[in-house]
């Protein structure tokens, strides 16, 4: 099907794109690396202490390499004329949406859950807790990608967009990084998480389904500067 | 080839304002099937302002634009237009094969193929070739061969002509001549002369 073409050629030219502009892929994941492996040293050697807040620490430092790649999401077509072209397609704007979010995904959100493993054990983790902290990134993730796509879409024709997108995306993302870090934290105790895994999973399918049609109209606003 | 339904654009009352400036006001035009719509003025008098209205980028403040009889925006006419603008939508990481592959998924398959269309734009044998590798004019030539692989009947172009050699611009009136000759039209702007003989050119002078 056409639409279908149009959303897979959408994901593999940004993942082919990503490819060759290797330091954007290297970014968040870098700093997401660099950020947990600092709070060590800040604390000091005190394993226990470390073991309490490492799902705040993760779900936090996930959070804030998520928002600091957002704004490569739609700047460079914005740029280059190619978003005018992306909003002429006769296919519905929110499904080749999708496939953006969905390549920015794959080369932010899953970087961030392939390095996840090894940063959990530095910290000393325990390993119940580990397949649920990659559960909560598998299905967190997404979530902070679609939410951020709202944000960037509204604030793309902005010079400085920076400081209002930061504002408007990290209240909606609260609610994920709660849920998410409390379901790693009981996991650790050995209690039962269904509940937040629940509550995150249907956070991830309204974001699924409401979050492009407010980005497509968003950029069309944005493109009319 | 397609088949030579007439088409229309068509656009009434046409007016913009911006930052309290009105750049033009009650405006109106009609083409039909074979015509050219040339919009020409100084620069800031609104030519741009008047193609992205056209496009459905933007609203006019008053009036509408309508395709067929019908007012746009409206999922026929998407599938019906091309747009080449001052931005050429092309991403310099890309080769040139891999740009107009993206712009064949995102429209409907046209009258020529990907190789065809970069004979007719002389850039044959540059598929695999990075667009930063490109001069401007070969760029500008590449972003109209995209109006050559995909399915259109109204091309918009603002200022196609821009970094083109002689030769260039002689080829790219061709083109045009080409299309508004097998059921094509055209709405553009230009600083140039242009000379399309035997093609009936509207021309619309803002100020």
């Amino acid at each position: 099907m056409a639409m279908i073409d149009a959303f897979t050629a959408i994901v593999r030219r940004d993942l082919v794109l990503a490819m060759r502009r290797r330091s954007e892929i290297a970014n968040p994941v870098l700093f997401f690396i660099l950020v947990i492996t600092l709070f060590p040293l800040g604390i000091g050697a005190q394993p226990k202490l470390l073991q309490a807040i490492a799902p705040g620490i993760i779900w936090v430092s996930a959070l804030l390499a998520t928002m600091l790649s957002l704004d490569s999401l739609f700047r460079s077509d914005f740029d280059d004329g190619s978003l005018e072209q992306i909003l002429l397609s006769p296919h519905p704007t929110s499904i080749l949406v999708l496939g953006k979010i969905t390549a920015h995904w794959l080369t932010t959100g899953l970087p961030l859950l392939i390095v996840a493993p090894l940063l959990a054990v530095f910290l000393g983790m325990p390993n119940q807790s580990l397949s649920i902290l990659l559960l909560t990134l598998f299905l967190g993730t997404p979530i902070l990608s679609l939410i951020g796509a709202v944000g960037v879409a509204l604030t793309v024709g902005l010079r400085r967009g920076g400081m209002i997108l930061s504002l408007l995306v990290l209240p909606l993302y609260v609610p994920v990084l709660i849920f998410a870090s409390n379901a790693v934290e009981m996991a650790s105790t050995g209690l039962p998480v269904t509940a937040q895994i629940n509550i995150l999973i249907s956070m991830l399918l309204m974001a699924l389904v409401l979050a492009p049609w407010p980005t497509a109209a968003a950029l069309k606003m944005s493109i009319n500067s | 080839m397609q088949s030579h339904t007439t088409h229309q654009l068509q656009g009434e009352n046409l007016s913009c304002v911006r930052d309290d400036r009105e750049l033009f006001a009650n405006l109106d035009f009609t083409i039909h099937t074979g015509q050219v719509l040339l919009l020409e003025g100084k620069n800031g008098s609104g030519k741009t302002s008047l193609l992205r209205i056209i496009c459905g980028f933007r609203e006019p403040d008053t009036g509408a634009v309508s395709w067929c009889g019908e007012e746009i925006p409206q999922s026929q006419y998407y599938s019906d237009m091309a747009y080449v603008g001052h931005l050429d939508g092309i991403k310099k990481e890309l080769t040139v094969q891999e740009n107009l592959r993206l712009s064949l998924a995102l429209g409907q398959p046209g009258k020529l193929f990907i190789q065809q269309a970069l004979e007719k734009v002389q850039l044959i044998g540059y598929d695999d070739t990075l667009i930063q590798a490109l001069s401007a004019g070969q760029k500008r030539r590449l972003s109209l061969a995209r109006l050559l692989i995909t399915h259109n009947v109204l091309w918009i172009l603002d200022e196609p002509f821009t970094s083109l050699d002689k030769q260039g611009i002689v080829l790219v009136e061709s083109l045009m001549a080409e299309h508004c000759s097998t059921g094509g039209m055209i709405v553009m702007t230009s600083h140039h002369d242009i000379n399309l003989q035997s093609i009936d050119v509207q021309s619309i002078r803002l100020s």
